[in-house]
This record gives structure tokens, C-alpha cells and sequence, in this order.
């Protein structure tokens, strides 16, 4: 059976190290934030100004004033900083975010990462993805091998506007883990109960050995 | 000399001309000069060009503002909660320059600050870098991006002094320091405006010189997305 979403943000929260500030985009990169493993203390940065979120709020206690990147109500934590966008981004860009992990549209052998455009169709922005796979430390995707059309995403090279050329460094899908390696992806581990040949079969990308 | 206003559009008398960039703060819903909008849409002022990191949503926020035609021009890093932006774009009627979202900041920052253009990452090998200036340095490709000087900011606080200073309120501080720095003139409009001496001078997140004029609220603070856990049955 491959991975389901849960189960991806679980493997995916394997990647974090005790004491690192780490971005978590919107989908199943928030559901991370559910798993990360006891005794490793990260602290999750919201693009929007703050570093330390915390959970949903109980009903009733929704703050206006507190939100995250993907705009929805969260709390505060007694570690919480608040600060403005720019002071964010330079953070971000400035290299002090150890890790993000974010969604995918498509993803190159390279490690070209497509995620915020399909042209004619969907019109929505990069937000703050560009700056964040060009900054931070270590960027991991974390998505659908293939599409609803049974297409494979990990491509030989992305057809979709780029967000970041030469940026991922490990893919998480519902197949298995692939790593971005000279000449291509290596693969890491299958998903339980996914062979080696059926993830070379989805992926269409160049598999190294 | 008098920063206080006593409305929304008194605030503006005078300010608004047909055409001119307007770099407004707020992120999503949250911290958006909601009370300045609604003034700009009541005054009729058209041809805009609007810096911001998002377009509201329908009928409220800077959405109130398209609906109007009164946008020619926005500048944006994330626009995807807005069907009337989308529809005004996608047949041509809007014009849209898409910022990433740090690098929009920066612009502001940097206009604000006296520095014309910085290079960044940011964008490098996508379609942000075309046609722009690349410089490597160590080894590293940047690419050029200039700073945004706005004929005016609008901008949303917690609270203000009389002297303009400023202080926000948790994820509501967002792009209204940055917009507010990189405008000609900045109006802000607040919760509460507070006798001058009572704001620790220490916890000032924006200094008064960056604020011309000032107005309080009330305001409706809308939610974007409401999300919550429930609590555990004792």
C-alpha cells in the first residue's frame, strides 16, 4: 500500500533535527507539524512574521490578529517572536531556516521544483515559495508521485514554470523517498508494500544507482 | 503639527490623485488598512497601481477596490483567494506583476530606505529573472531588483501615539512596516490612538517619523479562515 498524507507528513517529520527553525508550506507539509518525533524540539517559522506557531485555536478563542501563511487562525507559544515581512524573508534568505518542506506540481531529476503556476489555468502566485527554496538550508517536497491523471511528476525535466532551479534535495511522495544526486534521484526507501520497480515505474525521471 | 484625523477620508484630503502607487500593508486579511480602502473606493480616485502582498478578498479588503475598476495595476506576490482579481486578469482588464512574496518586501524595505535596487536569489532560473540585471557573487548567480518608492501608504496598526509612533499586534505587523517606510506619505489607521507617553519608547515597532497622519478604527477585522481543534472531553 503506498503512503496516504498522513503517513507522508509522518516519514517527512523523520527529516527534522532537534534545534532547528523549520517552514512548513501549506497541505501536507502542515500535517507535519502532527508527527514530529518525540525529544526533537523544532521551532515551525510562519512566513507571515513569526517564529514559534502553535496549534489551531480551541473554538472561540480565534485571534484575527493571528494567522499563518496559508492565512488560517493558530496560536502562540511561550517561545513565540512576532516580526515584519521583511524581516522574515531576510531570515529566509539569509540562510537561518534550516529546513522547508513544501508541496509540488512537478519535480526535475535536477531538482527543479514547479509549484505555483500552471499557465492559462491557475493563477495564484508564488508567495513566499521562491524566496524560501532559494534561501534555506535544505528544501524537501512532499507530494503525489503522479498526478490525478496517473502521470508521473517526478520529471526528466519540469513543463510548468519553475519556482527554484537546482533547489530540492530530497523528494517524499506516496511511493517512497528519492534523493536529488548527480545524474538524477537516487532512491532512499519505498513506501511499505511498494517495490523498487514499481516506483521506477511512476517516476519518470532518471533513477541512479 | 496635527497627525490626527478624525475619518478615514479626512485622513486622505488631498492625497489622492488618479494613477498613482499606493503600498498598502496587510497579509491576507489580517492587519489591512481596511477603513483607508474603503475611503479609496468611496473617493473614486481610478488608474490605480497597488503594492501589495495580496488583493483581498471578494468585497472586502483591496477586493472592494477591483470590483470598482478602479485597479490598473497590482503587484502582488499571492492572489489565489480573489475570483473577481482572476476573472479582471485573465480577460486582460487587470494588469498584474507578480513579486515573490520576500522579494516584494524588499522592495519596500529598500525603497524606504534610500537603496534603489539590491540583488537576491530569489527568482533566479524562473521567470522573475528575465530581463533582469544577474550578478554573480561567490560563485552564486543574483539577480537585480529595484527598490518601490509609493506616492502613498496605507497601512493598519494596534495602536498609535499622537506623535505617529506605532505598535502592532501579533501576525497583524506583516507588510505594514515595510509599506509604510517606503511611502512619500503614510497614513495609518489604528485601534487606538493613546496619550502621548503611555507607549514604552522601548516597544515602538514603527517610529512616527515613517507616519503623517493617523486615524482610529473601529474595525471589523474579518477572518480568513477560521480553523480550530476541539477541546479534549475532560
Amino acid at each position: 500500500m503506498p503512503w496516504d498524507r498522513n503517513q507522508m507528513a509522518a516519514r517527512a517529520a523523520q527529516e527534522l533535527q532537534d534545534g532547528w527553525y523549520v517552514n512548513l508550506g501549506i497541505g501536507i507539509p502542515t500535517l507535519v507539524s502532527n508527527y514530529i518525533p518525540a525529544g526533537v524540539n523544532v521551532t515551525l517559522q510562519s512566513e507571515n512574521g513569526m517564529l514559534g506557531m502553535g496549534p489551531f485555536p480551541f473554538e472561540g478563542e480565534e485571534d484575527a490578529d493571528l494567522i499563518n501563511a496559508g492565512k488560517q487562525t493558530i496560536t502562540e507559544l511561550p517561545q513565540t517572536a512576532y516580526f515584519d515581512s521583511a524581516t522574515s524573508f531576510a531570515m529566509i534568505r539569509g540562510g537561518k531556516i534550516a529546513m522547508a518542506i513544501l508541496g509540488a506540481m512537478e519535480v526535475s531529476e535536477d531538482g527543479d521544483l514547479a509549484n505555483w503556476m500552471i499557465p492559462g489555468k491557475l493563477v495564484k502566485g508564488m508567495g513566499g515559495a521562491m524566496d524560501l527554496v532559494a534561501g534555506v538550508g535544505r528544501v524537501v517536497v512532499v507530494m503525489d508521485h503522479t498526478n490525478k491523471a496517473g502521470e508521473s511528476k517526478v520529471l526528466r525535466a519540469c513543463t510548468l514554470p519553475l519556482t527554484g532551479k537546482r533547489v530540492v534535495n530530497r523528494i517524499i511522495t506516496n511511493l517512497g523517498v528519492l534523493d536529488v544526486v548527480p545524474g538524477g534521484l537516487k532512491i532512499v526507501e519505498c513506501a511499505d508494500g511498494v517495490t523498487e520497480a514499481e516506483l521506477h515505474a511512476a517516476t519518470e525521471a532518471t533513477i541512479v544507482g | 503639527m496635527q497627525k490626527t484625523y478624525p475619518t478615514a477620508a479626512a485622513a486622505l484630503e488631498g492625497l489622492l490623485s488618479d494613477g498613482m502607487l499606493i503600498a498598502s500593508g496587510g497579509f491576507g486579511l489580517c492587519g489591512i488598512p481596511e477603513l483607508l480602502i474603503a475611503a479609496i473606493r468611496d473617493s473614486g480616485v481610478k488608474g490605480l497601481t497597488v503594492a501589495s502582498n495580496n488583493a483581498g478578498v471578494d468585497g472586502f479588503g483591496l477586493g472592494q477596490l477591483l470590483e470598482t475598476r478602479q485597479v490598473k495595476k497590482m503587484i502582488s506576490s499571492y492572489v489565489g483567494e480573489n475570483a473577481e482579481f482572476m476573472r479582471q486578469y485573465l480577460s486582460g482588464e487587470l494588469e498584474l506583476e507578480f513579486n515573490p512574496q520576500g522579494t516584494l518586501a524588499e522592495r519596500m524595505r529598500a525603497g524606504g530606505a534610500g537603496i534603489p535596487g539590491f540583488y537576491t536569489a530569489t527568482g533566479v532560473g524562473t521567470v522573475i529573472a528575465e530581463g533582469k540585471d544577474v550578478k554573480v557573487f561567490n560563485g552564486r548567480e543574483y539577480i537585480l531588483e529595484t527598490g518601490i518608492v509609493a506616492d502613498l501608504a496605507i497601512v493598519k496598526a494596534w495602536k498609535a501615539d499622537p506623535s505617529g509612533n506605532l505598535v502592532f499586534r501579533k501576525t497583524a505587523r506583516n507588510f505594514n512596516v515595510p509599506a509604510a517606510t517606503c511611502g512619500k506619505i503614510c497614513v495609518a489607521e489604528v485601534e487606538e490612538i493613546v496619550p502621548l507617553g503611555s507607549l514604552d519608547p522601548d516597544m515602538i515597532h514603527l517610529p512616527g517619523i515613517y507616519v503623517h497622519r493617523i486615524v482610529q478604527g473601529p474595525h471589523e477585522k474579518r477572518i480568513e479562515q477560521r480553523t480550530v481543534r476541539k477541546k479534549e472531553a475532560i
